[in-house]
C-alpha cells in the first residue's frame, strides 16, 4: 500500500494494527449495526413516533426477524464496545479501518431494514399517512452511500 | 378471581421463602466473616436489592393489581423473573454457602454438584427453554387465566418464573462456582436466541392477547415486557462480556499476544521482567540489607576512631 494519509494511521508504525486488522473491521461492523438499530429505536420509534411498535400487516416472519435483529443489535453494540476496549488494550486500534467497518455495518443493516423488513416483511413503514416513496428512497440511498464509503475505507486499509 | 383474604395469604406464602433466604444469607455473612476475609458489601447489596425486587413482585400493591391488570402482572414478571434473579446471582449465594460450611463439607457438596444430574438444567439451552418456553406456554394458552382461578397453580407459576429466571441467569453468567462450563461464544449465541424469543413473544401478545386480557392492557403489558426485558438483559450481557474481556487480557507468554514483545520471558502484573531482576540481583554484590550492615560497621569504626583521638 502506498497511500498513507498521516503518520499516525501508518500501519507500519504499529504492527499490532495489521495483526488485528480483522478485529478492527468487525468491531466497526458490529458497532455500526448497533448504532443504526439504536437510532431507529430512539429517533424513529420514541422521539418522532414515525415507526410503529407493531403494524397490522406484520407477518410472522417479520416478527421473528425483528426479534432476532433486536436482540442481535444490542448484543452487538455492547460486544463491539468491549472489542474496541480490547483493541486499545493491545495498542492495535486502527481508526480508519474501524470507521470503514462502522459505515459498512450501518449501511448493510439500514438496507436490510429498509428493503427486507419494511417492504418485503411489512414489519412497519418509515412513516404513516404520507407518500412513502421519498422516505424510502432517502432511507435506502443513504444506506447504499454508507456501504460504498465503508467498503472503500476497508479496501484502502487492507493488510 | 381470588377473594381478598385468600390473595393476601398467597402473597405471604410467596414472600416467605424470600424473607428466609435474606435472613439466612445475612447469617452466613456474619458467620463466615468471623473466620474468613470480609464478604464484599456489594454482594450483600446486590442480594438485598434482588430480594427486595422479588418481594415487590409477589407482595404489596403491584401483586394486588397483577390479579386484575395485565400491565401490573408484566411489571411483576420483569421484577420476579428477570431483575431479582440477576441481582441475586450477583450476590454469589453458592460461594457464600461454601465458605460458611467446613472445608470437608464444602468438598462433599461440590463433589455432589459436579456429578449430580442437576447440572443438566444449568445447560444454557435447557435453561433458556425452561425460561422462555415457560413464558410462551403461560401467555399463549389459557394458563394465565387458570392461574388466577387456582391458588396452587398461582404459586407454582410464580415459583417457576423465579427459578427459571435464576437458572437461566446462572447458565449465562458464571458468578458462583459452575461445573460443566460452556464457552463464551456458546453462551452468547444461546443468549441471543433466548432474548429474541423473549422479544418475539412480547410483540406477539401485542395483538394476540393472552386469555382474559383486554386490548389496552395487552398492548401496555407487551411494551413493558419488550423494553423492561431489554433493560435487564443489557445488564446481563454486559457482565458476560466483561468477564470475557477480563479472561482474554493480553498475556506475555507468547509472541503472538500482547505488545510487540516476542520472548518467552515471565512478567509480573506491573510488567517487570522478574527473572531479569533476579539475575541482576544475583550478580550485584551486596543486597540492600548487607549494604546497611556495611554502613553501620563503617560508622561505628569511624566513631571509634574519633573517640581514640
Amino acid at each position: 500500500m502506498t497511500t498513507t494519509i498521516s503518520t499516525s494511521s501508518d500501519p507500519k508504525q504499529n504492527p499490532n494494527k495489521r495483526a488485528y486488522a480483522k478485529q478492527n473491521m468487525w468491531t466497526g461492523i458490529l458497532f455500526g449495526l448497533g448504532i443504526v438499530a439504536f437510532i431507529d429505536e430512539v429517533v424513529f420509534h420514541q422521539l418522532l413516533h414515525w415507526h410503529h411498535f407493531y403494524d397490522k400487516s406484520t407477518t410472522d416472519i417479520g416478527l421473528v426477524s425483528d426479534g432476532i435483529f433486536h436482540a442481535f443489535s444490542f448484543i452487538a453494540t455492547i460486544g463491539a464496545s468491549f472489542l474496541l476496549a480490547d483493541l486499545h488494550r493491545r495498542h492495535a486500534f486502527w481508526l480508519k479501518r474501524w470507521l470503514g467497518g462502522i459505515l459498512l455495518g450501518a449501511g448493510v443493516f439500514q438496507l436490510y431494514d429498509g428493503i427486507i423488513q419494511h417492504k418485503w416483511m411489512g414489519l412497519h413503514q418509515i412513516r404513516y399517512g404520507v407518500d412513502i416513496l421519498p422516505y424510502d428512497l432517502v432511507w435506502n440511498i443513504l444506506a447504499a452511500i454508507m456501504i460504498i464509503i465503508g467498503v472503500v475505507l476497508i479496501y484502502r486499509t487492507r493488510s | 378471581m381470588h377473594n381478598h383474604s385468600l390473595t393476601a395469604n398467597l402473597q405471604i406464602l410467596l414472600a416467605c421463602p424470600f424473607l428466609i433466604l435474606f435472613v439466612v444469607y445475612l447469617m452466613a455473612v456474619v458467620k463466615s466473616n468471623r473466620k474468613k476475609k470480609k464478604w464484599p458489601i456489594y454482594r450483600i447489596s446486590m442480594w438485598s436489592i434482588g430480594i427486595f425486587s422479588a418481594l415487590l413482585a409477589v407482595i404489596g400493591p403491584i401483586a394486588d393489581q397483577a390479579n386484575t391488570k395485565f400491565s401490573a402482572h408484566m411489571i411483576s414478571h420483569v421484577l420476579l423473573g428477570m431483575l431479582a434473579p440477576l441481582l441475586m446471582a450477583l450476590g454469589a449465594p453458592m460461594s457464600l454457602f461454601l465458605r460458611t460450611i467446613s472445608v470437608a463439607k464444602a468438598r462433599k457438596v461440590t463433589a455432589f454438584l459436579s456429578s449430580s444430574p442437576l447440572h443438566v438444567i444449568q445447560h444454557p439451552i435447557i435453561a433458556s427453554l425452561l425460561n422462555i418456553g415457560g413464558l410462551w406456554i403461560l401467555y399463549t394458552t389459557d394458563l394465565l387465566s387458570m392461574m388466577h382461578e387456582n391458588s396452587l397453580l398461582y404459586v407454582l407459576v410464580h415459583i417457576h418464573i423465579f427459578l427459571a429466571g435464576y437458572v437461566f441467569t446462572v447458565s449465562i453468567i458464571y458468578i458462583d462456582p459452575t461445573f460443566h462450563r460452556k464457552s463464551y461464544v456458546y453462551r452468547t449465541i444461546v443468549f441471543l436466541f433466548a432474548l429474541a424469543g423473549h422479544a418475539i413473544l412480547s410483540k406477539y401478545i401485542y395483538v394476540n392477547f393472552p386469555s382474559g386480557v383486554s386490548k389496552t392492557e395487552a398492548e401496555l403489558g407487551s411494551m413493558i415486557m419488550y423494553y423492561g426485558g431489554d433493560t435487564v438483559e443489557v445488564g446481563l450481557i454486559s457482565i458476560l462480556f466483561y468477564q470475557w474481556f477480563k479472561k482474554t487480557r493480553p498475556t506475555f507468554k507468547n509472541g503472538k499476544e500482547g505488545f510487540t514483545i516476542s520472548t518467552n520471558k515471565k512478567f509480573t502484573v506491573a510488567g517487570t521482567d522478574i527473572e531479569e531482576v533476579k539475575r541482576l540481583n544475583a550478580s550485584s554484590g551486596m543486597s540492600y540489607r548487607e549494604i546497611n550492615e556495611w554502613f553501620a560497621r563503617q560508622q561505628s569504626k569511624a566513631h571509634a576512631s574519633t573517640k581514640k583521638r
